[in-house]
């Protein structure tokens, strides 16, 4: 198991190869590729292939080869929300969900006591097998150059049409001295671009440790009269799982029956789950470990303000949590491993940027961590980045033709985040150069959907995180019907297999069968009362249509469609043995009240989106527009009169004469 | 509706004779167009430059159409912002009468300003930022309002208490939506997650608010467009004469052929300062009288309709026919919303009836104004139920939005109850909070996660 399940010759080709002179790859550098990506992250991966395997012919330049598909922070794929993006990923074609299928060592259905639109999978991957299961992925696809280079400048054209831009992408600029040109270009460099990291009162340029900043893009992008801001995030120590007692913690097992991420993976078990499977551990911090943290505040880059970034409310440093809630006298620390084989572990929910010395000592209050030696210390990166009102909903910049920004540069966090963006423009840049339709999915459509239009409309004060809140229609944006959402828009792009389509299709059906069977069919009570009875759910006087009792709370699918009743009845048996189509159905009819007024609320939404506001609408004409509205409006330029209504600040009033005034 | 940067100009007194009329001017070209047609000589015309002239001030003049001086006038003076509208704004004062109002206003348009529509002044207001959308509806209540009441109810929008109410309930309902939308996104954490059953408390204190002023709408109703009156009965029971009897007027015709009114009449009618829509319906029986009968169909109508419903009796008929008479009210018309009522009292001999009931003769003032009694207290007794400083609800669409929010919250608390989890109850919630938006403001899912991280250790 683990690494030797691999090809790697390849990878372990390239991870000899050190020196920046056989760092070109392919050996031979292209003077021309369509598209460049800029970052080999895992935004990075979904652009570049989505956009090769769509048939264009990509450069993929990364400024450590080692580095594919890297996990910066925690080894884990999914969570809340995040989950659901991963699996949307997967419907659409992109990579992030059967890599981590690959390479997880630990799957976790979170939320699994709520309804199942908030259920979110999760699951802690081999970080390392990840990276080269990632760099496998790239070198599988003919048509994606992999350079070990750093992209200095963006060379560009005068824009000569009338859309509105400034510059057309011509070529881009390297660190060694190359120039190469493209007709697109997408920058996916996540938080390095001129990272600086924090430690106590150290302070060092990069993105990550041991890993240099980029320098030069930010500035070029600068000149074209983009707007940068700069933003903070974190991470914590990483330790020697030898010097651990793992005794003292408690154990947090994954799921014994690990469902997997992709549509690949799913219709083909046979290998999943591909690792072995171990445990994380949970243990607390105290008082003790608090007032040791306090003492090295003074020296924080956080409170003395040498760090000018804005972090995520969601994802606080713990000098941030004791700071701001003093009356916990405890928090959770999870201790996650970070490889299979390996020796350290991921110390989930310290995120700190205090002195190395404060961080080993406070972590060693904590139980089960008395004689922890750090191997990594934790630190907090600022970074900087482009405020999202720069970019169209297709991740093109509205400066530049042809330059695409995703992920971490668009102020989100998280990998899935990034990734879902990655793959988007990939998309969006292929399209654009094959000349066909812009993609772009609609808030009822996707969490993606959500993701990039909150970005659009937001102005961001911190790093953007994808949450199941955020997304108005979360009923029908489930993570189990994701591949009925959007398969077919993967087909139909080119990235899902025709073989794959042909599956959902069919699994379509069963569904729809499966709910007109239940409504069209009664049951009689001396075939049910007694299952009914037992699940203390009132029994029925006469037959009784199925879809009926099934709505009830006490009544599940698999237990109805058991029943003795339904022995001989071929549909019925045929739905038993596909757990999906059973779920799908089942959620259908119990919810079905509230899935008809969820898509109410659709429609209702749709309608003001359908409502377009003219690109050259004049805002300053209407004098009862709030300042703070009509600077956000004019910043933004939304599409449609729903699109104004979500910006923040932007209230109903000014909505009602932006209206009056279009009808003038 | 003409663009914003036209000129507009309307007259802004009521059409008919008095003393004076005002026709407004607003617009980016209001001084130019008035300084064409204003002199501050009676000679020779001599411009007056408005403006050298400071704001909120009158001046005296003459209106020249070329040569001739149409009119002298008071001009009031207001500079943008501070005006009606937020614009330049001229109100000329003329001599009062539809001619020369009438020819002021050609003048007026014949020199470079277009005819307002209805609402345009406040519209501009509106888009100027002079208001904001409820208290634009307040004036166009304000506007309509046919009683004193009405005015320091429109009045009181118009300062926004609706607003400020709707805000807190607004807030308190965020809470909510956070709190359940807590434990969906961060079920992780360590936390301690909201009891669903406080929440359904929480949840039906905010029904019990909105009830109340949902309830104000039926006497914000009253007191903006009165209350509609329906007098019905068998035919030739009175209806007619007591219709005219209380209007003082000869609008009915009335005969002694029963079956003489065969659709209905209606009035306005000022009692106790409480505005009365009285109908006059046409007389309940079967008939074949084509006309008629379609009459007596509109009659079921507006009876079904009526906030008061009058039913006479005539206490002159046989005993046989006031017996069915009575069995027909008991059966279709007996509510807490309507008066019976024994009419031509005069000419009846059935002293029984005059004893315990409300008895009238149009010839006989007295009984008539115990009726008109009996009238204002029906209506008070829903009117008593507020208080001077309570909120009133007059618009409509106000009422239905605030209707629409209790009806979500009603599914939040059925969801509690039927033990569904969050994202259910959450629906409902938010469906609540944007009936709520649609009075004042919307709610981004920033607020709601801007409470959470306020108010929780969020972050592994």
């Amino acid at each position: 198991m683990g690494a030797v399940l691999f090809h790697v010759k390849q990878i372990l080709h390239l991870r000899n190869k050190t020196n920046t002179e056989s760092a070109y790859l392919n050996s031979k550098v292209q003077k021309y590729y369509d598209i460049i990506v800029i970052g080999a992250g895992h935004a990075g991966i979904e652009a570049s292939s989505s956009a090769a395997r769509m048939g264009l012919n990509v450069a993929l330049i990364t400024m450590d080869i080692h580095a594919i598909g890297r996990m910066s922070c925690n080894p884990a794929i999914g969570g809340t929300a995040k989950g659901h993006l991963v699996k949307e990923i997967d419907a659409l074609g992109g990579a992030m969900g059967f890599l981590a299928d690959k390479t997880g060592i630990q799957f976790k259905m979170l939320n699994k006591s709520k309804g199942p639109a908030v259920w979110s999978p999760r699951c802690q991957s081999d970080k390392d097998l990840y990276s080269i299961a990632a760099s496998e992925y790239i070198n599988s696809i003919p048509n994606i150059s992999v350079l070990q280079d750093m992209v200095k400048s963006i060379e560009v054209d005068e824009y000569a049409g009338n859309e509105g831009y400034k510059y057309l992408v011509k070529s881009i600029k390297t660190d060694l001295g190359y120039e190469i040109g493209c007709k697109s270009v997408i920058i996916t460099s996540g938080t390095f671009l001129n990272a600086v990291m924090h430690t106590g009162n150290s302070k060092i340029d990069g993105g990550r440790i041991d890993e240099k900043s980029a320098t030069g893009l930010s500035e070029c992008l600068h000149n074209f009269g983009f707007e940068t801001g700069r933003l903070k995030t974190g991470t914590p120590p990483r330790l020697d799982l030898s010097t651990i007692d793992f005794s003292k913690t408690e154990i947090q097992p994954g799921d014994i029956n690990p469902v997997p991420f992709s549509h690949k993976t799913g219709w083909d078990k046979t290998t999943f789950p591909n690792q072995r499977q171990i445990d994380c551990y949970l243990t607390h911090t105290n008082e003790e470990t608090h007032t040791l943290l306090r003492t090295g505040f003074e020296d924080s880059p956080m409170f003395t303000g040498r760090i000018k970034g804005i972090g995520p409310r969601y994802c606080p440093s713990i000098e941030d949590k004791i700071s701001r809630f003093s009356e916990k006298p405890r928090h959770q620390i999870f201790l996650e491993p970070e490889t299979l084989n390996g020796n350290t572990i991921y110390m989930n929910g310290f995120s700190t940027s205090l002195a190395y010395d404060i961080q080993q000592r406070a972590a060693r209050t904590i139980p089960g961590l008395e004689n922890v030696v750090l191997v990594k210390q934790g630190y907090a990166v600022e970074y900087d980045f482009f405020p999202t009102y720069q970019i169209f909903p297709t991740l093109e910049t509205k400066i530049v033709s042809g330059l695409y920004n995703a992920g971490q540069v668009n102020g989100t966090s998280g990998y899935e985040e990034a990734a879902a963006q990655g793959l988007i423009a990939g998309i969006n840049s292929a399209n654009k150069l094959l000349k066909k339709e812009l993609f772009i999915l609609k808030r009822g459509e996707a969490y993606i959907g959500v993701l990039i239009d909150d970005l659009i409309i937001k102005v961001p004060e911190e790093p953007y995180r994808m949450f199941t809140s955020s997304a108005e229609y979360r009923l029908t944006l489930r993570q189990d019907n994701a591949d009925l959402r959007l398969m077919e828009m993967g087909n139909k792009l080119g990235l899902v297999e025709n073989k794959y389509l042909d599956l959902l299709r069919h699994k379509h059906l069963s569904i729809q069968g499966g709910i007109k069977f239940l409504y069209a069919n009664t049951i009689r009570p001396g075939n049910i009362n007694e299952m009914l009875t037992k699940n203390r759910s009132s029994p029925i006087g006469q037959n009784e249509f199925l879809a009926n009792l099934l709505r009830r709370n006490e009544v599940n699918i698999k237990e109805l469609f058991a029943l003795e009743a339904f022995k001989e009845n071929n549909l019925v048996q045929e739905l038993m043995r596909d757990e999906e189509v059973l779920n799908q159905i089942e959620i259908e009819i119990k919810y079905e009240g509230y899935i008809k007024r969820q898509n109410e609320q659709v429609e209702q939404f749709n309608r003001t989106e359908d409502l377009k506001i003219p690109v050259d609408f004049d805002y300053d004409r209407i004098k009862s527009i709030s300042s703070e509205a009509l600077d956000k409006l004019k910043k933004i330029k939304p599409v449609s009169i729903g699109q104004a209504g979500r910006i923040a600040g932007v209230r109903p009033s000014d909505i009602s004469a932006i209206l009056i005034f279009m009808r003038g | 509706m003409n663009n914003l940067s036209d000129t507009i100009t309307a007259i802004s007194t009521p059409i008919g004779e008095g003393g004076i009329s005002v026709i407004r001017v607003s617009g980016e070209n209001t001084f130019q167009v008035v300084e064409k047609i204003l002199s501050k000589s009676k000679e020779s015309f001599k411009k007056i430059n408005i403006g050298d002239i400071s704001s909120h001030t009158i001046h005296f003049g003459y209106l020249y159409d070329g040569d001739d001086i149409i009119d002298e006038v008071l001009i009031s003076i207001f500079k943008s912002p501070n005006s009606y509208t937020g614009e330049d704004v001229v109100e000329i004062s003329s001599h009062g009468g539809v001619f020369v109002t009438q020819k002021v206003l050609g003048l007026v348009i014949k020199n470079g300003a277009v005819h307002a529509e209805p609402g345009e002044f406040t519209k501009r207001a509106f888009l100027n930022g002079r208001m904001d959308l409820s208290q634009a509806e307040a004036v166009a209540d304000l506007i309509h309002a046919k009683t004193n009441e009405a005015h320091a109810s429109s009045i009181k929008q118009l300062e926004g208490s609706l607003s400020e109410y709707v805000k807190k309930v607004r807030e308190d309902l965020i809470s909510v939506t956070a709190l359940v939308e807590l434990e969906l996104d961060f079920a992780e954490e360590d936390l301690e997650f909201a009891h669903k059953k406080d929440l359904q408390k929480r949840a039906k204190s905010i029904i019990s608010d909105l009830e109340e002023i949902i309830s104000s709408y039926i006497s914000g109703k009253v007191i903006r467009e009165g209350v509609n009156v329906v007098i019905a009965g068998k035919p030739n029971s009175g209806k007619s004469s007591l219709f005219n009897a209380l209007l003082k007027t000869e609008r009915a015709i009335v005969s002694e052929i029963s079956g003489t009114t065969r659709d209905y009449l209606e009035e306005n009618l000022i009692i106790n300062g409480i505005l009365f829509n009285l109908t006059d319906t046409a007389g309940l029986r079967t008939t074949e009288d084509i006309i008629e009968s379609e009459g007596i169909k509109r009659s079921y109508g507006r009876i079904k309709g009526a906030d008061l419903i009058i039913f006479l009796v005539d206490s002159s008929a046989s005993s046989e026919e006031i017996k069915l008479s009575i069995e027909y009210y008991d059966r279709n018309i007996k509510s807490d919303n309507s008066i019976l009522v024994y009419t031509k009292a005069d000419i009846s001999s059935n002293e029984d009836i005059k004893k315990d009931n409300l008895v009238i003769s149009i010839n006989d003032i007295n009984l008539l104004s115990e009726l008109k009694k009996e009238m204002t207290r029906k209506v008070s007794t829903s009117l008593s139920a507020v208080k001077s400083d309570s909120i009133i609800l007059t618009n409509l669409r106000h009422k239905i939005c605030l209707e629409n929010t209790v009806a979500s919250l009603n599914n939040v608390i059925k969801s509690i109850d039927d033990n569904m989890s969050g994202e259910f109850i959450s629906i409902d919630l938010r469906n609540a909070l944007t009936h709520l938006g649609e009075i004042t403001g919307s709610v981004t899912n920033d607020e709601i996660l801007h409470y959470v991280f306020s108010k929780f250790c969020i972050g592994k």
